[in-house]
């Protein structure tokens, strides 16, 4: 079943075509990456998806829901949750904060109960904190519970990150270059990590330049070159795709 | 809090928790009235007791949720007026004074509304100054619409509140100890917005709005929400002081009283509930007490200086020095305290690695 489906979307930024009638489909349950050289749109696409822009053209369904236009926040309450290129996690707010505020759409204490922490409010953010901690154990954070994003280290980042996303309980959780500055053997941790994510029934979709990671883990590759879509298929095929080729090395003179 | 650290470690431990610390805090100010007997600073009390109500509503909006407000006596005026147009002959209309505290607050909760919702997608400077107009417009608007609000000369005669038939009358002290519970209502709840789903809200979008909207917080809605629950606490306290003073005026509430209340929460510790309190205490002090009493003492000695005069000189002073020595506030939040000084941080380690820093870290 098609979780996420892109028909012919478009981004236009003035004269710039950042994206051009992208047509896409993710299957539930799949590992999917999006790959391409610098500038290709694959980060717009991403910001398409969560509702950070609005596409000129085209439309953007999720779980069988028409989600183009829809606000940033309603998307990520219907269960698309994402971590960004440059980390963005709220710095001064401890770990278990972060994670916290990652289930915000999946509590429902209203004014009301937040003013006077109603016994309702109690229960839920008793049963919210017990379920970050196992958050952040799942991430191999549960040293850093009280710590200050902004104080962890930049491996540990990127997955207290990805704890976040995971908190919202997403169905699709988009990863934006997320082994971008890691050392080997945090990219090995990280492989393990995505897989555990997709065994929980998370599908995932990443972008991502470390093309070895991106062979060993995905189902399913898109390449996007100047905004196209210039292949699609499992990574063998992408690998031994001309166009692919071109795109990455250039055309042969 | 290093100064009353050596004091407080001899305490048995359990005086020394947050909840001992609020108790004895509220004890003493439920005491401070009866110690000295004096009217004078009973009724300076009670006014400095408005203006800790007013700076806790600040601080959820510009200390939580990070919008920098400059127009935040427009709700105050808003509430002050509420009280002063439905318990004064101005229209014969005469609601007891419990029920128009509600009222009031809503009032100014709904007007925190109508203000935030058209300028609460701008972000930074734009707010502030989209937010300084407002502060303006209110209190014109509340002296040119002088067919029902006494233009200039505002309302009088504003009525007394009455509890189980005691009328509060001219005597400081009922309005002192009414200021002081709402205090504690105030406090209390603006405590557990800190720590509630709404509250991590608020700190989400202050550290990184986009991130936040990714989390499914509804940015909008949230910071609305903000505006009003800052608008409401300044609903109250517009309640408490006019009707202590019984009567309400537009010059009460003009520019420098949203910047009075800005400048409690940079002096006493932006975001942290102590720390706002004790910044109100002291600037209120400040204008009421020690400054007048300082002129007299020279004038006495035979220096003819007045220092009530220059007093914004004074608190101009007093925000350039704390900015430069100890820009978190007198009681910081850990947080703050951390963000203030990260920067510090991120310079001493450049400056150790030989790097020339180029960027301003804020």
């Amino acid at each position: 079943m098609a979780l996420l489906t892109m028909e012919g979307v478009t981004q236009r930024f003035g004269g710039l075509t950042a994206v051009d009638a992208l047509d896409f489909t993710i299957e539930a349950g799949s590992i999917v990456a999006m790959i391409g050289p610098n500038g290709a749109g694959k980060s717009t696409a991403f910001n398409l998806i969560t509702g950070i822009y609005t596409p000129s053209a085209g439309r953007i369904a999720f779980a069988g829901t028409d989600i183009t236009g829809w606000a940033t926040s309603r998307i990520a309450a219907l269960g698309i949750a994402r971590t960004f290129q440059n980390i963005r996690l709220f710095g001064f707010m401890s770990a278990i904060d972060n994670v916290l505020t990652g289930e915000h759409a999946r509590l429902h204490a209203n004014l009301v109960d937040s003013l006077l922490h109603t016994p309702r409010q109690r229960a839920e953010e008793g049963a919210a904190r017990e379920r970050a901690l196992a958050m952040l154990a799942f991430v191999g954070l549960e040293d850093a519970v009280e710590s200050y994003a902004r104080n962890l280290a930049y491996g540990v980042q990127r997955r207290l990150e990805i704890g976040r996303a995971l908190a919202s309980e997403p169905k699709l959780l988009l990863l934006d270059e997320p082994a971008a500055g890691m050392n080997p053997s945090e990219k090995r941790d990280l492989v393990a990590l995505i897989r555990k994510i997709r065994d929980r029934g998370i599908t995932v979709f990443l972008i991502e330049h470390d093309m070895a990671l991106v062979m060993e883990i995905s189902e399913r590759i898109t390449v996007l070159d100047h905004g196209e879509k210039i292949a699609e298929g499992d990574p063998a095929q992408v690998r031994s795709d001309p166009k692919v080729i071109e795109a990455y090395l250039g055309s042969p003179a | 809090m290093r100064l009353i650290a050596p004091l407080t470690a001899r305490l048995p431990p359990a005086l020394r928790t947050p909840r001992a610390g609020t108790a004895l805090a509220f004890a003493a100010a439920l005491a401070l009235p009866f110690i000295g007997r004096n009217g004078a600073f009973t009724n300076f009390l009670a006014d400095a007791g408005a203006f800790v109500l007013l700076a806790l509503g600040l601080n959820i909006v510009v200390g939580f949720a990070g919008l920098l407000d400059l127009g935040y006596a427009a709700f105050f005026a808003i509430g002050s007026y509420s009280y002063a147009m439905l318990a004064s002959p101005q229209f014969g209309i005469h609601l007891p004074f419990w029920v128009l505290l509600f009222v009031a607050s809503a009032i100014a909760a709904i007007f925190g509304i109508l203000l935030g919702a058209p300028t609460l997608r701008l972000r930074g400077d734009y707010l502030a100054i989209v937010t300084l107009g407002f502060g303006e417009i209110v209190p014109q608007t509340f002296l040119n619409l002088s067919q029902w609000t006494g233009g200039p000369n505002g309302i009088g005669s504003l009525d007394q509140p009455v509890l189980f038939g005691y009328r509060f009358g001219f005597n400081p002290l009922p309005y002192y100890l009414m200021v002081l519970g709402l205090i504690a209502l105030a406090a209390w709840l603006a405590n557990n917005l800190r720590t509630s789903r709404l509250g991590r809200a608020w700190m989400a979008i202050r550290e990184d709005e986009l991130a936040a909207a990714h989390m499914g917080i509804n940015t909008t809605s949230t910071k609305l929400a903000a505006f009003a629950m800052g608008a409401s606490f300044s609903g109250l306290a517009g309640c408490a002081l006019a009707s202590k003073l019984q009567l309400v005026s537009p010059d009460q509430f003009m520019f420098n009283v949203s910047v009075f209340v800005l400048a409690m929460l940079v002096l006493g510790g932006m975001g942290n509930i102590p720390g706002v309190i004790v910044g109100s205490l002291i600037l209120s002090a400040l204008e009421r007490f020690i400054l007048p009493q300082t002129t007299n003492f020279m004038h006495n000695v035979g220096l003819n200086v007045d220092l009530t005069n220059s007093r914004f000189l004074i608190y101009g002073v007093i925000l350039v020095t704390m900015m430069l020595f100890r820009p978190e506030g007198l009681i910081p939040s850990r947080q703050r305290k951390a963000e203030l000084h990260a920067g510090q941080a991120d310079r001493r380690a450049a400056a150790a690695e030989g790097e020339l820093l180029t960027e301003v870290i804020h």
